[in-house]
């Protein structure tokens, strides 16, 4: 059932070391605030589970907070390497990272699976590629009524979703629209979840009759966060600061760059900080 | 290399003749699955001149963009914006790829071999690599769903390499019909374009085999680029030059998406 906290009770509450975790957003309304927020608490052990571990996860990894990654696809989208996660997966630093690989195939139709009380997905996929050789998690099945061999992967059920939405409502009803990527499925594959949001508003008032509603009960803590989604986006309310996600790239690149730039903006930094982050035109 | 100036078209660098080229494989009947990067430009290039009914869809969800300036991601805003509808990722991978509604799909990649399989997943060992690449993302399945599949990426002796040390996504597997001894019931790749040539899979081996050489290119200089002793074909075309209108619109198009990603 959802409840109104502060992001700083909301992770204290929700987040354990770990724990598996899943903070979702295909690059639109990635949960930058939360993520930031995990860091600054310290949490140490978690596995990170995302389809696109962007410069959110490369912060939380070069932080030591991940002792394993499942992923789809690591990189900053049109930029190039994670430095943080190529760091942790070629030199162990700051800590050594397993990794669980799949495609985007497999943890999408694994997310729904999740969400739909399945203990696996059953799909057409990876023939021909090396991924099964190297990940004992993607096996196949056989179908009983054809006879074809399809892949099957888990179903993901982390213990905590996070998600960063548009609006709630007061009484905690949560919307999205946009790209919507996975997010629903997410939290519904969940045991807590915690949603941040631009705004809290009386009434999501006239929308799309198919915008994503997750409906209070089925949402934990909810948590206002104007800009939260900074870098990324939050449709209606501000674009992706893709001048940021260049400049991540030279801070990322050396440990101690980035070290001083988690300092000076995640350790010592506030989630009242995001909303001015996100009105800002260019990067930091 | 560099590109000669001829019969007043302006003159073009190697990516500009590449990103060109790879527009040219589209036409307006085409319902497109787009790769970020090099795929991206081209695609969006061949909608904005001679294939204006192409269907572009990025597997964020968005299908028929028309973005106005390229997209450093595949779900900036501007897909979404632009976009006939925008669905959900498990829609994307289940109904619309999977589902066999996609004619192209048009990948890049860090690694190639001759039988056009690629690699963006590691470089030396998977469980102690030299560089560890961003990973397969949607094109395992895209290699394979789509009725066919566009691959575009500059030529280098450490990007076309003799052996790959990993197989992301599935070409022609180890040649002739591997590829349909693998279970893949579509084409698979059809059409590599680079920034020296076209290449097309030889109809019996599969192997890449230039077909046409860009304008500024020779074939000592393709030979070089190629980690196999690469194959020419044995009428090797000379690739049409770009035009002067597809320039103009190409550069614009990177002029404005400049200065939208702020100038970077």
């Amino acid at each position: 059932m959802a409840r109104f906290m502060t992001l700083a009770d909301a992770v204290a509450e929700t987040v354990r070391d770990g724990d598996t975790v899943a903070m979702e957003g295909f690059t639109h309304l990635i949960p930058y605030a939360a993520g930031h927020e995990v860091i600054r608490q310290g949490r140490r052990d978690l596995t990170l589970i995302r389809m696109t571990p962007d410069i959110l996860y490369d912060q939380m990894i070069g932080m030591g907070c991940a002792a394993k990654l499942k992923f789809s696809w690591g990189g900053n989208p049109g930029v190039g390497s994670l430095h943080r996660m190529r760091d942790a997966v070629e030199n162990a630093w700051p800590r050594p990272l397993d990794l669980e690989e799949h495609s985007h195939a497999a943890m999408a139709n694994a997310y729904e699976a999740g969400a739909a009380n399945l203990p696996f997905a059953a799909f057409r996929g990876y023939v021909g590629a090396d991924l099964p050789k190297v990940n004992p998690n993607i096996r196949s099945v056989t179908c009983p009524f054809t006879g074809e061999v399809l892949a099957a992967v888990p179903a993901i059920r982390p213990d905590v979703a996070i998600i960063h939405a548009l609006r709630a409502d007061r009484e905690g009803n949560v919307m999205l629209e946009g790209i919507v990527g996975v997010q629903k499925e997410a939290v519904l594959a969940a045991r807590r979840s915690i949603v941040t949001v631009e705004e809290i508003v009386d009434d999501f008032g006239p929308r799309n009759a198919n915008a994503v509603i997750l409906p209070s009960w089925t949402v934990g803590a909810i948590v206002a966060v104007p800009g939260g989604a900074f870098p990324s986006y939050a449709h209606g309310y501000y674009k992706r600061n893709n001048a940021f996600y260049i400049a991540w790239d030279p801070i990322a690149r050396e440990r101690d760059t980035f070290l001083a730039w988690m300092k000076t903006n995640v350790l010592e930094g506030r989630p009242e900080d995001f909303a001015a982050r996100a009105r800002r035109p260019a990067a930091a | 290399m560099t590109a000669p100036i001829r019969d007043g078209v302006p003159a073009f660098t190697p990516t500009e003749m590449m990103t060109v080229a790879a527009s040219r494989a589209l036409t307006s009947r085409d319902v497109c699955f787009v790769g970020i990067g090099a795929p991206s430009a081209a695609c969006n290039l061949a909608r904005l001149t001679h294939a204006p009914g192409v269907t572009l869809i990025y597997e964020s969800g968005t299908i028929g963009t028309r973005p106005d300036v390229l997209p450093l991601s595949i779900g900036d805003g501007e897909l979404c914006d632009t976009a006939l509808t925008t669905v959900s990722v498990p829609e994307m991978f289940r109904y619309w790829l999977q589902g066999g509604r996609i004619t192209v799909g048009f990948l890049g990649g860090a690694q190639i071999d001759r039988f056009a399989n690629l690699n963006t997943t590691v470089v030396g060992d998977y469980a102690k690599p030299k560089v560890r690449l961003p990973g397969g993302g949607g094109a395992p399945e895209i290699a394979t769903h789509c009725q066919e599949v566009f691959i575009t990426m500059a030529m280098g002796a450490r990007a076309f390499v003799d052996r790959l040390p990993f197989v992301t996504s599935l070409g022609h597997g180890t040649g002739g019909d591997d590829r349909r001894r693998r279970g893949a019931t579509t084409k698979g790749p059809t059409r590599v374009i680079t920034d020296l040539c076209v290449m097309t899979p030889d109809p019996e081996t599969k192997e890449l085999t230039v077909a046409s050489i860009h304008a500024g290119a020779t074939r000592d200089v393709i030979r070089d680029a190629c980690g196999w002793p690469v194959r020419f074909a044995d009428v090797v075309e000379e690739t049409p030059v770009p035009s002067a209108e597809e320039l103009a619109i190409l550069r614009d198009l990177h002029a404005r998406t400049k200065r939208a990603h702020g100038g970077a």
